[in-house]
């Protein structure tokens, strides 16, 4: 370890400014501070400072993300060699589906990364840490078999055009991993959806019972018998972007961000149970296969549980307030289940409600806190009156 | 008494030059007063329509804003915006009939969008703002410049979206076919009017890169 801080002390004079690689500053700012904690004091006023850094509130979201990502590296696998009526042993699954998987992320975060610098430099800021887990949120919510060069692009534009255009890492409206899987899904929708998209080399003829459609495209053409049970939706066997198919792993992960503080349980609790909700009203309303399906179904479909752990918890482009948190996880439910299974243009409404709740967040904190100001005001009235 | 003899202004002074040059970077309809981008967002999915729209425009704002100007006295105020939209409307039936008789297709595409110049924003402000205070001749150097500076972001706009949402220009392919062999695809979201919108912001943010002096200071 001691070796590690004489390195880079040696290397720091050149990246100051004046030195050989002074262009480079925040880039080697960035590594610094990802192996020690920076040593910068504030100079004025006290100021208290927490140990806990965005770096290291990122890493903790890093670490409850590899649960998930490891079972999809394990399930493109599994799916690849059940559409060619294989067997192999669980091994050459993970690793095939590994090898499938690295690409992805080497071009999300090389891509995003360099971008982050990039801006970083011109505007004279440090390379923020927000990027470290969209880089990693991004390859889990695409199909194993997206095109690299189109993640490239949906990276850029999501950095640029998500985050960076508001003044980074802090300030950005909508969820920049969301939004760079919104702009794959409109962009490419025939790579983004349909049955051959879900599984890494599909095979030109597939064995029988076997379709390379998700549960949820399942769904909405009404193919219900081939639908998998609630157990194979749990554990998450089932064919779909690449971290959003096990439950359980996604909840192993829910936990790590609980018990750590990271996310809020109001905004997961809510999300799930605007969904369930929603849920039961169609089946109450039952018009047709799909609204009569079990509710709790709803919520193992598709990207629901991901979205509602990872995604709508962002604490930038979520809600502050307390009753703000409720509000916001609650319409994210309804609508994700509402958009599922009303419009037959999107198969899946997670992304949608979530984006769409994110531009609404500010106006729903602004709503509570103006409440709570008046109701405050009226209190004062009364005891003055007194 | 030698009364002064006002010198008659050249045609071409740089004051009148001003009026052509202003609205097509300084002061832009669209990147900088952020006016008329309804149309700017509904008829750029392609670059000929574009074009189509952006002539018919120049041609309604240059012509109403002389009529306006030769008029300008003889309006009364109360009903000035009535005399305006009269103006325009006519003349955008003239257009509009024009453009069925010898572009039928483009006016096809272009639909409802030929008759809604008439509400264009730009036009109704330039009127307001300079025709009805300021010579014939201005007026028509005004109304050139603001429509070309609305028809140069709409072409920019419309040739980037038609480029990367549709691999052609002027519906002549221009990504060759190699390219689509080699696994590229044209972009889906460049057709929607949301990239519209999205390269509006990325014209203004290249044009503020360049022009400081548009960025406000707070």
């Amino acid at each position: 370890m001691k070796a590690l801080r004489k390195f880079i002390d040696k290397q720091k004079p050149h990246f100051d400014l004046g030195g050989k690689f002074q262009k480079l500053k925040s880039a080697f700012d960035a590594v610094e501070t990802l192996f020690y904690v920076p040593d910068k004091v504030t100079k004025t006023g006290s100021h208290i400072r927490d140990a806990v850094d965005m770096k290291r509130t990122m890493i903790v979201v890093f670490i409850a993300l590899i649960p998930a990502l490891l079972f999809g590296m394990w399930n493109i696998g599994y799916q690849h060699f059940l559409s060619h009526g294989e067997q192999p042993d669980q091994w050459t699954m993970f690793f095939y589906g590994f090898l499938e998987m690295l690409p992805i992320i080497i071009v999300s975060y090389g891509v995003g990364l360099g971008l982050e610098i990039v801006f970083a430099q011109i505007r004279n800021h440090e390379v923020n840490e927000g990027f470290f887990v969209s880089g990693l949120l991004i390859p889990m919510i695409v199909p194993p078999e997206t095109p690299l060069w189109q993640i490239a692009i949906a990276v850029a534009f999501a950095v640029i055009f998500g985050k960076e255009v508001f003044g980074g890492t802090g300030m950005n409206i909508v969820n920049p991993a969301l939004t760079a899987r919104a702009f794959l899904f409109f962009a490419y929708p025939s790579d983004m959806s349909g049955e051959k998209v879900w599984i890494s080399g599909l095979p030109d003829i597939l064995p029988d019972t076997f379709s390379g459609a998700t549960p949820l495209g399942n769904a909405l053409v009404g193919n219900f018998d081939q639908m998998p049970t609630t157990y194979e939706m749990f554990i998450g066997i089932i064919p779909g972007s690449i971290g959003e198919t096990s439950v359980l792993m996604i909840l192993i992960g829910a936990i790590i961000l609980l018990a750590t503080g990271v996310a809020n349980w109001r905004i997961m609790f809510s999300v799930f149970a605007g969904g369930y909700i929603m849920g039961l009203l169609f089946n109450l309303w039952g018009l047709n296969e799909y609204m009569q399906m079990d509710a709790l179904n709803h919520l193992l479909l598709g990207g629901f549980a991901f979205g509602a752990v990872f995604m709508a918890t962002d604490p930038v482009t979520g809600t502050q307030t307390k009753k703000g948190m409720y509000i916001y996880g609650f319409l994210i439910g309804i609508i994700a289940v509402l958009i599922r299974v009303f419009n037959p243009a999107y198969p899946e409404g997670m992304m949608l409600a979530i984006l769409l709740m994110n531009v609404f967040a500010p106006l729903i904190d602004h709503y509570i806190i103006e409440s709570n100001i008046s109701k405050r005001l009226k209190r004062m009235k009364i005891a003055i009156k007194i | 008494m030698s009364a002064e003899i006002k010198e008659r202004e050249p045609l071409f002074s740089a004051k009148n030059m001003r009026l052509i040059k202003n609205p097509i970077n300084l002061n832009n309809p669209i990147t900088v007063q952020v006016l008329g981008i309804c149309s700017a967002l509904a008829v750029t999915a392609k670059l000929m329509p574009a074009i189509v729209l952006s002539i018919s425009v120049i041609v309604v704002m240059a012509v109403s804003n002389v009529v306006i100007s030769l008029l300008r006295d003889g309006i009364p105020p109360r009903i000035r915006i009535i005399v305006q939209l009269v103006v325009i409307a006519s003349l955008v039936i003239l257009v509009d009939q024009v453009l069925k008789a010898f572009v039928y297709d483009v006016s096809k595409q272009l639909s409802v969008f030929v008759g809604l110049i008439i509400t264009n924003c730009i036009i109704m402000g330039r009127l307001e703002a300079f025709a009805m205070s300021n010579k014939p001749w201005p007026a028509f150097l005004d109304g050139i410049g603001n429509a070309l500076g609305y028809g140069i972001i709409l072409i920019i706009i419309a040739f980037l979206r038609e480029l990367l949402g549709s691999g052609t220009v002027l519906d002549i392919q221009v990504i060759p076919q190699w390219f689509y062999d080699f696994g590229y695809q044209n972009n889906g979201l460049m057709i929607l009017p949301p990239m519209a919108l999205i390269t509006v912001g990325v014209i203004i943010w290249v044009q503020r890169y360049y022009s400081r002096e548009l960025i406000e200071k707070n």
